[in-house]
């Protein structure tokens, strides 16, 4: 009967997914649109609706290439494997107090594991189209993933400290005990966290793997059709999964005022995280290797790692 | 102005090379000229040109190259950042076998302009570290700017 | 522990490539991201320009200099027709020639808008890109009220030009004026000031001004490394005495001098404009004798003229030989010549500096190719 219940809850996510995918989509693409004097997709139903819908369409009913000298096996394997992490993580997500998959109490843990195994995704696609492009961007995006992957976590320790425990559900609950969401209290680690997450994500301006100007397509650059489309999908759905951990971990997750049901202040916050990631993109200029790389080791680790130092001093002296 | 400095060019290069060394020295539209013959243009008139005090042409506009009937020329347009005034310098070279030194190794500036003639007129430039056709092919025959070269319009797949 | 083996790889980047402005390649031999050396190969987009010229009437050929920079068509024009007026000595008409400085300068600032955009564009920010052609297309829309094309205007004549400017033509590009004024000043708070703009342009593909003399550089790239010339102010040609405006310079000769060079240039091209409108008088657009084309015949001879173009100094060298075709034209294009320096300047450098430095040089392939 579980198992039954978990496969119906894994189709309803992966659904809601490829929903929430489809208008992040929409949504970055009119966010940036406005931005830059422009009035974004409007010609695929009612204000652009349906814009990701088609193209999704066109993507699925192209021909498969794979080219001739790619490594096939792994050249196969790479979109699956960038994307099957980034999906796993919404397994003990908790999207309001009663609506979740396990709920693990290693949540945190799980979810910082998981989902480095999308790098994998990353360089096995980059490797295995043997295209010098898409090695240098595999190369970038494996050296950059790395990097911020460290403050990434850090910046996650200090709320670990604060709360004592390392279920999702623990940290929300924390929250609306002190009556304060943690962006307040772990403000520095927000903004590490924050910066990490965009890198993480390759996001501009930290989009080196895929440096357009540069780089062509980085690591995607020998993929089309479906096998791209779910290389796109992985990106978003990781995107969506880091914006969710951000909204549990310094928003207080589904807590608000109570004339919204807690799910639509979870999404809302959701959409208000990604639209700073949208902002940055339609605001800056890409960031240069070497500058990337020193600013992760140099700046953003001794941040969270002075984060954690204050918040474990407050919390002893709280009283712990 | 222009006169006295056509006179001083003159005086200097006819005391490098030996009198007659210059063909004929005039105004061109108010700006000195100078011709002479291949065999009289060296990289130590060149450097003079440049290095003098009193001309110090130190910025090479343009290089072009004509073809006469019955021989080709090479002008280079020399201008002084530092004292602001031209130069123009005609270099003839006989059609059958055309050859000028390089002004690469002087004026960096030529390396692209001298490869664009050698390409397309197929002038040989002396000296230069990298002369090779540089708009056509490679495997490009003859040299499209001489007044000789005919169209072969069906190899072109034009006809 | 032994040392690693590692080994260069060749890259091609172009002929096809999103960065290289057109069919541009450059063959780079990496180190990982570095660059051990650089061949650039160019010739894809020749079309055998000065070959053309000597087949044709003189007027006949104007169209095809539009196609050399095209992104700066109005300078083209008119230093062939003001070639080939030099050798006939005739004296153009004042309202012409102001007609001729307005859309030149009009043309400038097109033509450095669309290098601003896209240069961002590579440095990987993209909305400045669309910025850049809002305002481009206000001043597209006056050349085109005013020659009937919005980029291969044909639109200088020798003796002249072809069309009067429609009414209110001049009130409207003085009201474009002002609104350019604007625009590009939000153009330093959108861009100029970013760190990481700043950390990808300041201190990258220093050129000294030594090198840029030798290597024959003209233009922003120039100025952008203290070389303190442009032929509006040195060599003054057309009616340019009479406006008063400043030559921008700086000294760091970077990336960033480069930029900002350009910037400035766009308000010193507004005030020229603004001028010009001004002082604009009422008469002849061409002379009588521009308007008999089978009978522009120049005395035989020959001549070298040169004027700035928004890349750097075009030149041409006309020779006549008395008929109504031209004998030979030379043309000396700013691009071909400020491309050279490329393998030079990127031996050493990342590919991510590749891409700073070669759009800084604002290159325009149908005038390297010919």
């Amino acid at each position: 009967m579980d198992v039954i219940l978990m496969v119906v809850y894994a189709g309803i996510v992966m659904n809601l997914l490829l929903g929430g995918v489809t208008f992040a989509i929409l949504f970055e693409r009119k966010v940036i649109g406005y931005m830059q004097l422009r009035p974004g997709p409007n010609r695929h139903g009612p204000w652009g609706l349906l814009q990701t819908i088609a193209d999704v369409t066109k993507l699925l009913m192209k021909e498969d290439i794979i080219p001739n000298e790619a490594d096939k096996k792994i050249f196969v394997l790479a979109p699956v494997l960038a994307f099957a992490p980034a999906f796993a993580v919404f397994a003990v997500l908790p999207f309001t107090e009663n609506l979740s998959g396990a709920d693990l109490n290693i949540g945190i843990l799980y979810i910082l594991g998981v989902s480095s195994i999308t790098m994998l995704g990353v360089l096995m696609g980059g490797w295995s189209s043997n295209n010098k492009y898409s090695l240098l961007g595999s190369i970038r995006g494996i050296a950059q993933m790395v990097s911020y992957e460290i403050p990434l976590v850090l910046s996650v320790l200090g709320i670990i400290v604060l709360v004592g425990s390392l279920n999702l559900r623990d940290i929300v609950g924390y929250q609306e005990s002190i009556g304060i969401w943690f962006i307040i209290p772990q403000f520095l680690a927000f903004i590490v966290y924050f910066i990490s997450s965009i890198a993480e994500l390759n996001r501009s301006p930290f989009d080196l793997p895929e440096a357009e100007s540069e780089l062509v397509s980085g690591y995607h650059t020998e993929y089309s059709g479906f096998r791209f489309a779910f290389f796109m999908l992985a990106e978003y759905t990781y995107a969506i999964a880091i914006s969710a951990l951000a909204t549990i971990l310094f928003f207080g997750g589904w807590l608000g005022p109570a004339f919204l049901p807690g799910i639509i202040w979870f999404l809302l916050k959701m959409a208000a995280f990604m639209f700073g990631w949208y902002w940055l993109r339609a605001t800056l200029p890409r960031a240069r290797v070497d500058h990337l790389m020193n600013f992760g080791w140099k700046v953003l680790i001794p941040l969270a790692l002075l984060n954690i130092v204050i918040t474990s001093i407050i919390k002893v002296w709280m009283g712990g | 102005m222009s006169q006295e400095l056509l006179d001083l060019i003159a005086e200097k290069i006819n005391t490098l090379q030996g009198a007659d060394t210059i063909e004929e020295a005039k105004l061109n539209f108010h700006k000195p000229m100078i011709i002479l013959a291949s065999q009289n243009w060296d990289l130590n008139t060149v450097n003079v040109l440049r290095t003098d005090e009193f001309l110090q042409f130190d910025f090479l506009s343009c290089v072009s190259a004509i073809d006469y009937e019955e021989h080709m020329e090479v002008i280079y347009n020399f201008y002084s950042t530092t004292l602001d005034h031209y130069l123009y310098v005609k270099v003839k070279t006989p059609r059958g076998n055309p050859v000028i030194i390089s002004l690469e190794p002087v004026y960096k500036a030529a390396d692209y302009m001298e490869r664009e003639i050698y390409d397309l007129m197929g002038i040989d430039f002396t000296g230069h570290w990298n002369l090779k056709r540089i708009l056509l092919p490679d495997e490009w025959e003859g040299h499209p700017l001489r007044k000789d070269y005919v169209t072969d319009k069906k190899a072109l797949g034009l006809d | 522990m032994s040392e690693l083996k590692t080994e260069t790889m060749t890259l091609n980047m172009g002929p096809q490539h999103p960065s290289t402005h057109g069919v541009f390649r450059l063959k780079l031999e990496v180190d990982g991201e570095h660059i051990v050396n650089a061949e650039p190969v160019m010739g894809y987009l020749h079309r055998g320009t000065e070959k053309l010229a000597e087949n044709f009437l003189y007027t006949q050929f104007i169209p095809y200099t539009d196609r050399l920079d095209y992104m700066n068509a109005m300078t083209n024009n008119y230093i062939y027709c003001s070639a080939i007026e030099e050798l006939l000595e005739w004296e153009i008409p004042e309202r012409a020639e102001y007609l001729r400085v307005i859309t030149m300068e009009l043309n400038r600032i097109a033509s450095h808008l669309v290098w601003w955009g896209t240069y961002l564009l590579d440095i990987g920010a993209m909305s400045p890109f669309l910025y850049a052609f809002r305002d481009r297309e206000t001043i597209l829309d006056r050349l085109n009220e005013i020659s009937g094309a919005r980029m291969t205007f044909t639109y200088h004549r020798i003796g002249g030009v072809k069309w009067d400017a429609p009414d209110g033509w001049l009130a409207k590009v003085q009201e474009t004026v002002k609104e350019l004024h604007e625009n590009i000043q939000e153009f330093h708070t959108l861009v100029t000031g970013n760190e990481i703009f700043q950390a990808r342009t300041i201190g990258v593909g220093i050129l000294s001004k030594e090198k840029v003399i030798n290597w024959g550089l003209s233009g922003p790239i120039a100025r952008g490394s203290g070389v303190n010339i442009d032929l509006r102010k040195t060599a003054p040609y057309c009616i340019y005495d009479r406006f008063d405006f400043d030559i921008p310079t700086e000294k760091e000769g970077d990336v960033y001098a480069r930029y900002k060079v350009r910037v400035a240039e766009m308000f010193q091209s507004l005030r020229i404009i603004e001028q010009a409108c001004e002082q604009i008088p009422e008469g002849e657009i061409i002379t009588k004798k521009g308007k008999r084309i089978m009978m522009i015949k120049p005395p035989a001879g020959e001549v070298y003229r040169r004027v700035e173009a928004s890349k750097g100094e075009i030149g041409v060298y006309a020779v006549s030989n008395g008929t109504n075709k031209p004998y030979r034209i030379k043309l000396r294009r700013p691009s071909f010549v400020n491309v050279s320096i490329l393998q030079d300047l990127l031996k050493g450098e990342s590919i991510q500096n590749l891409v700073a430095i070669f759009g800084s040089l604002d290159v325009v392939l149908g005038e390297v190719d010919a």
